[in-house]
């Protein structure tokens, strides 16, 4: 009855209420933040000088560098063994998914930091490659196993092979993703088994391939820091051995921390632009009205990527 | 020899398909010649659609046989054993059947006139303008030549239908399965879909088509086949189906559509 003797009201210039609350957090937050701030800028072990000097420093960048090849090498090796893995998850034969089950289900199930540990002594446990007839007496070639993996390929060997397990499941979920429907229609098109794979369900599985995939390359970049126990100098083993002979542990620490934030800030960027292009059909860039989806999607993204 | 012009398009001879304990096809045999429009009919779960989709193979069956413009469907005989065939002659079996699914699969990151070409581009290996000019062509058969570059999450019901219609066609089939394609369309949207498909029956395309639309069937269906219990019960022209057959199972289930002698 009110509301129709009053139509002059128009919501549109409505103010929200400011609750108490929200300004109690406020102030908590702008506390916290000013307190860390200030004990980085007068903290005497926060030696900016220090630190702009090892910034660029020729050990730290060759460091950066290892890091680097190292992500990019173990996640392409993962990648593609997590594909292999997904497949044979995903197949009809027993004996194929029984094995990637129990892949998965080993590298998975164990710490990273002792299976890289085990690669690293595994001359112990295999003291000699031989490529030859198994049970038979032949060697096309044989030689000693710590000529053949180096600490560097140990690290290599025990990033990827774990990497694969995760990626397996990241890849299986994305193919699940997919419904049956459009394999069926590919097919009812005459297409086969292959071009269906990789022209119809793959394409549509990446838009939730990404996402994860993003986390695990990010993931994969700081875990590489790992295989300085393996005493591969890596960026986090560079800046500790510069700090175990100056005694600069904070602002070494520091350093490599900058150094692993550009690298993911980077690779943030680059997750993004790959998001946006697989999600053709489904969010189109140009369109308004879709843009709070999207926006909310990457926070999401964002915060768990921040949190591994 | 018999004459190759007495071999039906489509001949299922006793065929039976079981899911698990389920039987879903019991003895099922069908011929459709070229060019004619049969329409399925039944209530659901009678097994019309699992017809269809063991037609182009996305089901197998369990026993019988299916045989399309002569050749069995499936498996083939080799030095007088009966083997599954290839992966490749599989893919090539289904090439000359196309087919519209209830819920348009269309594929989702293509727009509507590259889910029309993608196939006719890589399978056919036509050269990508000319598949470029006759999907359009087609799109603009199915009245959507201004919708080419949408993707199907910006089109309706109706609209992504007929693009999946376009996009069988342009395989050039020999017959075209439909698997109830108006079922999953809004009220408003099923006649556009429909339109289209009396449209393609009257150029002499042989379909077959599973539909709840009993109005439709009676005016494009050549033969009006009922199934249920997943066997066909009665084969007839749209006449004898839906006024004088006697047939009670059928008289209550046209009763039960709402359908008048």
């Amino acid at each position: 009855m009110q509301s129709t003797l009053q139509p002059e009201i128009d919501i549109s210039t409505a103010r929200h209420r400011h609750r108490p609350s929200q300004w109690v957090a406020s102030v908590l937050v702008l506390a916290i933040a000013a307190l860390i701030i200030w004990t980085f800028a007068t903290n005497k072990n926060v030696d900016w000088g220090v630190i702009m000097k090892y910034l660029t420093f020729p050990s730290i960048l060759d460091g950066l560098w290892t890091t680097i090849w190292l992500t990019v090498a173990a996640m392409a090796i993962g990648i593609v063994g997590g594909v292999v893995l997904a497949s044979c998850r995903l197949s009809p034969n027993v004996l194929l998914k029984g094995a990637a089950d129990v892949y998965v289900w080993f590298f998975r199930g164990t710490p990273l930091l002792v299976q890289l540990i085990f690669w690293y002594n595994i001359a112990i446990f295999i003291p000699r490659v031989e490529i030859g007839i198994p049970f038979t007496n032949v060697t096309f070639f044989s030689a000693s196993t710590n000529d053949v993996v180096s600490p560097l390929g140990a690290a290599l060997l025990g990033l990827a092979l774990n990497e694969a397990a995760y990626m397996c499941e990241v890849v299986r979920g994305g193919l699940l993703s997919v419904s049956s429907g459009q394999s069926e229609a590919a097919q009812s098109l005459g297409l086969s088994g292959r071009q269906t794979f990789t022209q119809i369900v793959l394409p549509q599985a990446m838009r939730a391939i990404v996402p994860p995939t993003g986390n695990q390359v990010i993931g994969m970049l700081k875990g590489t820091s790992l295989v300085s126990v393996m005493a591969v100098y890596d960026l986090f083993y560079s800046a500790q051995a510069i700090y175990t002979t100056n005694g600069k542990v904070i602002p070494l620490l520091i350093v490599a921390c900058i150094w692993y934030l550009i690298i993911t800030s980077i690779l943030y960027l680059f997750q993004s632009r790959l998001e946006r292009r697989f999600a053709r059909g489904i969010v189109r860039p140009p369109a308004k009205r879709k843009s709070n989806r999207q926006a909310s999607s990457r926070t999401t993204v964002g915060l768990e990527g921040a949190a591994r | 020899m018999t004459p190759t012009t007495t071999v039906p398009l489509v001949r299922v001879a006793g065929v039976t398909k079981r899911f698990g304990r389920l039987t879903v096809l019991d003895d099922v045999s069908l011929e459709v010649e070229t060019g004619e429009v049969v329409v399925l009919i039944g209530p659901s779960g009678a097994g019309k659609s699992t017809l269809l989709r063991t037609l182009n193979q996305l089901e197998a069956i369990d026993s019988g046989a299916i045989y399309v413009a002569g050749e069995l469907v499936g498996y083939e005989m080799v030095n007088g054993t009966l083997l599954h065939r290839t992966k490749e002659d599989i893919t090539r079996q289904r090439r000359r059947i196309g087919m519209v699914f209830q819920q348009f699969n269309l594929f989702q990151h293509m727009t509507a006139l590259q889910n029309v070409i993608h196939a006719p581009i890589k399978v056919k290996r036509i050269k990508s303008a000319d598949a470029k000019k006759a999907g359009l062509e087609l799109l603009d058969r199915v009245g959507l030549a201004d919708r080419a570059d949408h993707y199907p999450s910006e089109l309706s019901g109706g609209q992504q239908q007929r693009v999946a219609i376009a996009r069988a066609l342009a395989m050039e089939p020999e017959i075209l399965l439909f698997d109830e394609p108006t079922s999953a369309l809004d009220p408003e949207l099923v006649d556009e879909v429909l339109r289209v498909m009396r449209q393609i029956s009257e150029q002499g395309q042989t379909m077959m088509i599973v539909t709840h639309e009993m109005n439709f069937a009676r005016e494009v269906a050549d033969r009006v086949v009922f199934m249920a219990d997943s066997r066909i019960q009665e084969i007839g022209t749209p006449d004898e189906i839906f006024s004088t057959n006697p047939n009670a199972r059928l008289r209550a289930f046209l009763g039960a559509v709402g359908v008048k002698r």
